[in-house]
């Protein structure tokens, strides 16, 4: 296993209280293992990428372990993580294509990253992985506002390969691209795992179709919780929890029309995570829900490699 | 990636709305203001310092706050509250006139300013192309004007006698920085969507620079006049110090700029300068708590924390 | 009747004005009402222009752009016709008022005689046709409530007017896929009502999902347009199947778009603008027929 994710809770303290946006999540990735994280805004997903690699100031580690090629990560240690972060696990974050910093090259900003690091990389190592994204060396002499947004976000995805981490975080890297970049994005991921320059990774999105075609498993959150984890055959064919299988009743498919057969989204919204209520925390809006759900449901495991997180399941 | 920005965490829970038990904006603006501590110490600190300029002076026996009464050099004590200086004049009564000199040459000042920079500011970034190109020549050609000498040949040649003149001359060259500030605010809140939804709604040009854009710098706006109010006390103090400012009557500035040429720290005569400088340091002061709070007032996201 | 006629949208550019930067390239299509049209391309492809100047947001620097026959005029009598959602719904809403203020400025500019316990009522019915529970929302600030409610508030602004056409640019894109249908469903229930609808989007499957007529764009000029069923049945253009190919649909791979060959689609070809009806209600720039565009140069 390249991480292993045990019980994490993680909270935001505000001055209301302290926020569970993580409550208790665990599951494994396995060597050269693609994961999915998919699911609504505010289900914690970017709080768990977020959390594996720096908590912020309004972050706090409230529980559970995480481990890494066997090493347990220091989470609330920010200087001891130093030493994890970009050399064995890295992010690219939601926004990275805006975070090049806009008056620097993109060669310049490598090297003082590099040199900041205390690292150096040789440049026919790094024209090499530029190709392999589908980019051209002389990127490197250009500067962030030459490049589109795809190809500032390959160029972040290099960037944070670079000392081939074990685990790399994708962090909403699609959700502002157009289709064709979309598609260009995601093979470029998959080409640096295929390579092996990248061990493992998450890829997190709210766009479950997308996440299909790079994923091996999916992971679906719901309200700082695991909803279901199953290979992505299995989790987009035969779903068991009822927020997956209404997630993936929501998504139009080309040729779908809404004269034919209007489909529906899931009514209501998540809980506040400021005060969970008890139970299954899909309760309210779970067509299947009856008392039982007032107590919460165990993670089981329904078949080998699928775990669900409801009553209904079993 | 650790040394890129974060992204924007995750608004992981959706708050819950706070009781506001008043409907319209006005009313609720004033439900949080009575309960903001520190609008209420700025504001009730403004309140006394204008009531002391403002009655003080009608409480005294003697009009003229310059005529020698007292003893010369006197500490304070119960006849003269404040002492008196090296000639003898009650520190006390040229401070409550004083104040009220100071007030009314910041208000007519800043407001003159801020009028000002408040119409230019708005329209240039507003309309935008060749409006804003006028506006900004004109803003850019006062701004590097020298104020202060300006302000010399005005007055000199003018011969200012009232503390309103001075005020207004001091308003019509102060505008420039704040025109500016107004304009880049404003030129990028007028991209936002919801002044093409007013647009939408059939709103004009002056409606919506008032009732969308305006609101979203109020504090900004406040703060703006609140530094052109103390920018033109200090000017004021420059132009009274080298002899130009209004020869009737007496201000703080005048007050600090006679201390010190009377060697009145040197003498140990704390009570000459001391009451002058808190005097403004007070009122300044007191406008920029009242502003932080204005600003939690204004902004319901500030309130909640 | 919405009606394009070679609208053409040019910016200046550049230093005092020098350049220009051509957005919208002669582009011709119509919506009837009761029609939902959908405008898809990629970033660049000046759809979204296109909408501002449906809404009178920005002029139009040539070709006719007319409702019911009338040249758009911005003003008030205009917006009590036409009506536009964007994409973002927290940057529609003044953070400093209540969501719900969004109804007070429809009020004061075009129904102030009603009193108001009418309005109240016309209101709440707006925000229940719009399947929210006003008393969830009504009262509230913008960043209290969620992006789906905004926007479908915003929709029921539009509802309170006697509106004939909707301009929804990208209204779903900010959206979980969750809620997201719900507002698409909404937009047809518009449609149904008898409204045009001009649905602006870069991703097909939502475009298909509503539209009867697709116009799909790039680089500001029109490549296939024409009754959805047909635009996506038998894709002609090549940057139709691109996009097409590009799509990612659950559990299957995706497919690799056809090669494309040379024609108005790269960018030379003098008559590249006039598109050639290859069949009834279907119009294409240019799909290697053999008089098409790219025999002229």
């Amino acid at each position: 296993m390249t991480l292993t994710v045990n019980d994490l809770r993680v909270h935001y303290r505000t001055l209301r209280g302290e926020v569970r946006a993580l409550d208790g999540v665990g599951f494994d990735l396995a060597d050269g293992e693609i994961l999915g994280l998919a699911g609504e805004s505010g289900c914690g997903k970017t709080t768990l990428g977020k959390s594996l690699i720096r908590l912020d100031g309004r972050m706090r580690h409230a529980g559970g372990t995480v481990t890494l090629d066997g090493d347990e990560l220091p989470l609330s240690d920010d200087r001891a993580m130093n030493a994890y972060r970009f050399h064995k696990i890295s992010l690219v974050p939601q926004y990275s294509m805006s975070a090049l910093n806009p008056t620097r090259r993109i060669g310049r900003m490598i090297r003082e990253l590099l040199a900041s690091r205390g690292v150096s990389v040789d440049t026919g190592e790094l024209h090499r992985r530029l190709a392999l994204v589908g980019l051209d060396p002389d990127v490197l002499e250009r500067y962030p506002i030459e490049l589109s947004g795809g190809m500032k976000q390959r160029a972040v995805m290099v960037i944070s390969t670079l000392l081939d981490p074990s685990v790399l975080i994708a962090d909403e890297v699609t959700s502002a691209l157009d289709v064709s970049n979309q598609q260009a994005v995601v093979g470029a991921l998959r080409g640096l795992r295929d390579k092996g320059l990248v061990t493992s990774m998450i890829f997190v999105t709210h766009d479950l179709g997308l996440t299909s075609h790079i994923a091996d498993s999916i992971m679906v959150m719901y309200a700082g919780k695991l909803a279901e984890k199953a290979p992505t055959k299995v989790l987009t064919t035969e779903p068991r929890h009822p927020y997956t299988k209404m997630l993936i009743g929501s998504l139009p498919q080309v040729g779908a029309r809404y004269k034919d057969k209007p489909l529906s989204g899931i009514e209501g919204s998540p809980p506040s995570l400021l005060n969970p209520p008890a139970g299954c925390r899909f309760r309210d809006r779970c067509p299947l829900a009856d008392s039982r759900c007032a107590e919460e449901p165990p993670v089981v495991e329904v078949a080998p490699r699928h775990s669900v997180a409801c009553w209904k399941a079993a | 990636m650790s040394t890129l920005p974060d992204p924007a965490p995750e608004t992981a829970a959706a708050p819950a709305a706070p009781s506001a038990p008043a409907a319209k904006p006005g009313s609720e603006w004033l439900h949080y203001a009575v309960r903001n501590p520190k609008l209420i110490i700025g504001a009730v600190l403004v309140v006394i310092l204008l009531a002391v300029g403002v009655v003080g002076p009608m409480l005294l026996d003697n009009d003229n706050p310059n005529e020698y009464v007292g003893p010369q050099a006197a500490a304070p004590d119960g006849t003269y509250w404040m002492g008196t200086t090296t000639f003898g004049q009650d520190v006390y009564a040229q401070f409550v006139h004083g104040l009220r000199a100071t007030f009314l040459v910041g208000v007519v000042g800043g407001a003159i300013a801020a009028v000002i920079a408040m119409v230019v500011g708005f329209l240039a970034g507003y309309r935008g192309g060749l409006v804003d190109e006028i506006l900004n020549m004109l803003t850019n050609i006062v701004l590097v004007l020298p104020a202060l000498a300006v302000l010399l040949i005005i007055n000199a040649y003018m011969g200012v006698r009232s503390v309103a003149v001075q005020g207004l001359f001091i308003g019509l060259t102060s505008w420039p920085w704040a025109a500016r500030a107004i304009r880049a605010q404003t030129f990028s809140l007028r991209t936002r969507e919801f002044v093409d939804l007013a647009r939408l709604s059939g709103s004009g040009t002056w409606r919506i620079v008032f009732r969308e854009i305006a609101p979203n710098m109020s504090s900004y706006l406040f703060m703006m006049f609140i530094l052109l109010f103390g920018g033109s006390i200090l000017i004021a103090s420059s132009l009274d110090f080298i002899g130009l400012g209004p020869t009737e009557g007496v201000s703080l500035g005048l007050m600090l700029q006679s201390a010190q040429q009377w060697s009145a720290l040197q003498l140990g005569m704390w009570w000459w300068f001391i009451p002058p400088g808190a005097g403004i340091t007070a009122i300044v002061g007191a406008l920029y708590v009242a502003n932080v709070g204005l600003d939690e007032v204004f902004n319901p996201k500030l309130r909640e924390s | 009747m919405l009606t394009l006629d070679r609208v053409t949208k040019t910016f200046r550019a550049g230093a005092f004005g020098g350049g220009s930067v051509t957005a919208v390239d002669r582009v011709s299509f119509e919506a009837a009402p009761g029609e939902l049209v959908s405008l898809i391309g990629e970033s660049g492809s000046g759809k979204s222009t296109i909408g501002r100047m449906v809404l009178g947001l920005t002029g139009v620097s040539a070709g006719s752009l007319t409702l019911d026959g009338e040249q758009v005029r911005p003003g008030k009598d205009f917006y009590r016709r036409v009506q536009g959602v964007f994409q973002d719904p927290f940057s529609c809403y003044n953070p400093v008022f209540k969501a719900d203020r969004v109804f007070a400025l429809v009020r004061r500019a075009y129904h102030p005689g009603v009193s108001d316990k009418e309005w109240a009522d016309r209101v709440e019915k707006a925000v229940r046709d719009v399947r929210l529970d006003p008393g969830q929302v009504l009262g509230r600030y913008p960043h209290q409530l969620s992006g789906g409610q905004l926007q479908r508030l915003l929709i029921a602004r539009a509802l309170l007017l006697d509106l004939r056409f909707l301009v929804a640019d990208e209204i779903t894109s900010m959206l979980d896929a969750s809620t997201r249908i719900d507002v698409l469903n909404l937009l047809a229930g518009l449609k149904e009502r008898g409204l045009g609808v001009l649905y602006i989007t870069h991703d097909l499957s939502l475009g298909t999902y509503l539209a009867e007529k697709t116009v799909v764009l790039r680089k500001g000029r029109v490549v296939e347009r024409g009754d959805t069923q047909k635009v996506f049945g038998n894709p002609l253009h090549p940057y139709t199947r691109t996009l097409l190919a590009a799509v990612p649909r659950l559990n299957q791979p995706w497919t690799s778009a056809e090669p494309v060959e040379a024609c108005a689609y790269h960018e030379g070809g003098a008559r590249d603008t006039d598109l050639h009806e290859t069949e009834p209600g279907h119009f294409v720039a240019c799909a290697g027929l053999p008089d098409c565009g790219r025999t002229s140069a």
